[in-house]
């Protein structure tokens, strides 16, 4: 009977979980061009094409600035909205909603949106940038601006579920620590940091790592809104353009998508190690 | 110690600097939030109705001057419009409903079945949410492909439907049900489906909803896979299509178009949201808020 319920479900996820994982490190040990019947055994050659090529330092270096912006960015915000919502004044359960929505909206949808936004030529913002006079940044053709641009975007989609979570641990503070922070004489500010900012931790650990985790797993926008990847290849783009773009290297896309499976499985056992920790001693 | 009058609480809303407080410290930031929230989505829905001539300027406005339903004539001409957003509809509720069945499946399994090494089958799925389907990506792709899915609808839904998330929020729900309850049947006579069918979903039907709604909106959104896997028009789905109508040399002139096929895309999630956000937020927010 418990075969009859759990098999189907198991079988599929090692036909098309564990099984990938296993064969894409085959994979990452040939010279192979997708499509093609034919590969050869290479060794640790595309480990050592990527660790020496001068490209892979600027995908690492990309992969490392649009994660710490785009985390950093979303939790700020999210935290800030959040101190927002714990007044709990009339509305604010509206405003929870609509700080989220765009969590749950496609990443291609959304990118679209973005695009036209900020076109150079005819986006909305170079419109309100020229109105106070100030020039229209080339978004889309100058790499350091496109990689500006993906965080924008990712910030504007993911800070509202940064907000829900902090607003949970805002609410879970009892108030009377606060209360006897004011009795004491503590300013706000020093409230803030002295007080709530420490008993958030567990909450921003915890954000950190999974909101580090969908970061270096981002794509849909990467993909829909700078195609070529100048300026914003991070590594999971790089898998991809190396496999389905024009030089169909199945072997080194492969060898690239290893690496950042290591890079997500280190910072998954941090964050179980943690929620381990927090489940016996919390 | 006798008692001591304490004064009365001072009636917030009557009192005029709270209620400036309330204004500086919540309503001023969240107001700021929701407009930069918004305005995108709204600009997006008004431009898709905007004309050629209103979509290129210089000096765009708000609501749409001559308003045209032409933007979406034209994704209709570019793309199979219906057939693309069919597809859509069919990948995700047919994905969803087995992702859901099996979720459900496994759950009863893992809490009400006795079996060995419950717990090892139970972590074994678990790892599965580190691997994240880009790394799965070649290996399927070759897989699928040699098997002939290009291009199929199952070859679109077949390797995302092994479901840890779902299974994971079930079990965690299961082990809170009474034992008390699932005896009486058995005592009953009940088997594991009377069990499962009467007892078990009817009391957990928030929970299923929740599962379901989440698993939905993602296999709707899901873009990777079906991106690789799908190169006919006739088989895409919708963020594959945009995809499509997105490739063009003059992008300027496609705006229009562009922003009627993220309308396609993107309302109907809104909708679904608007109506049922309260549930769709605390599943996608429960492995962090519950403790």
């Amino acid at each position: 009977m418990f075969l009859a319920l759990v098999l189907p479900n198991a079988a599929l996820i090692v036909a098309f979980a564990y099984r990938p994982v296993i064969e894409n490190i085959r994979y990452s040990l040939l010279n192979w061009t997708l499509g093609s019947p034919n590969a050869t055994f290479v060794g640790l050659g595309n480990y050592v094409t990527f660790f020496t090529s001068s490209s892979s330092a600027e995908i690492l270096w990309t992969t490392l600035v649009f994660t710490v912006v785009t985390v950093g960015g979303s939790m700020v915000l999210g935290l800030l909205i959040a101190l927002a919502l714990n007044r709990r004044v009339p509305g604010t359960g509206v405003a929870r909603a609509a700080v989220f929505s765009p969590y749950v909206l496609s990443g291609v949808g959304v990118g679209l949106v973005w695009l036209f936004v900020f076109d150079p030529s005819i986006g909305v913002l170079g419109a309100v940038l020229r109105a106070v006079g100030a020039s229209t940044p080339d978004f889309f053709n100058d790499p350091t601006l496109s990689l500006v641009m993906i965080c924008v975007v990712y910030v504007w989609k993911n800070m509202g579920y940064a907000a829900v979570i902090y607003l949970a641990g805002l609410q879970s503070i009892p108030r009377d620590l606060l209360e006897a922070s004011a009795l004491d004489g503590a300013s706000a500010s020093r409230t803030f940091f002295k007080v709530v900012l420490p008993l958030l931790s567990p909450v921003t650990f915890f954000l950190i790592v999974t909101s580090a985790l969908n970061s270096l797993q981002a794509f849909d926008l990467i993909r829909i809104m700078t195609p070529l990847g100048r300026g914003t290849t991070t590594l999971i783009y790089e898998a991809y353009l190396q496999a389905f773009g024009a030089s169909n290297r199945a072997g080194y896309s492969a060898a690239v998508s290893t690496i950042l499976f290591a890079l997500l499985v280190v910072f998954t056992l941090v964050q179980l190690r943690w929620m381990e920790r927090r489940v016996h001693y919390a | 110690m006798s008692t001591v009058d304490l004064p009365a609480p001072p009636r917030r809303a009557l009192s005029a600097r709270s209620l400036l407080d309330a204004v500086t410290s919540a309503y001023v930031p969240l107001l700021v939030a929701v407009l930069v929230v918004l305005f995108p989505l709204l600009w997006m829905t008004l431009s898709s109705f905007k004309p050629l001539t209103e979509i290129i300027t210089q000096t765009p406005a708000l609501l749409p001057q001559a308003p045209t339903t032409e933007n979406y004539a034209t994704v209709a001409e570019r793309l199979p419009f219906a057939r693309v957003f069919a597809n859509s509809v069919l990948v995700t509720a047919v994905g969803a409903a087995i992702k859901v069945a099996l979720a459900v499946f496994t759950a009863y399994g893992l809490v009400f079945v006795r079996f060995p090494l419950k717990n090892w089958i139970f972590a074994a799925l678990l790892v599965t949410l580190m691997v994240p389907p880009q790394v799965a990506l070649l290996p399927n792709y070759t897989l699928i492909t040699a098997l002939g899915g290009a291009d199929t609808y199952w070859g679109i839904i077949l390797p995302g439907l092994g479901t840890a998330f779902g299974t994971f929020l079930l079990r965690q729900h299961f082990r809170t049900l009474p034992p008390s309850l699932l005896e009486a049947a058995e005592l009953d006579g009940a088997g594991h489906w009377r069990r499962l069918t009467r007892v078990v979903l009817p009391v957990s039907a928030p929970t299923v909803a929740t599962v379901a709604l989440i698993t939905i909106v993602y296999e709707w959104n899901d873009y990777l896979w079906p991106l690789v896997i799908i190169s006919q028009p006739d088989m895409m789905t919708l963020p594959v299509g945009l995809t499509l109508l997105a490739n063009v040399d003059n992008r300027a002139a496609a705006y229009g178009q562009l922003m009627a096929g993220s309308v396609a895309v993107i309302v109907p999630v809104l909708i679904v949201f608007v109506a049922l956000q309260r549930h769709i937020i605390a599943g996608l927010t429960q492995g962090a808020v519950k403790d």
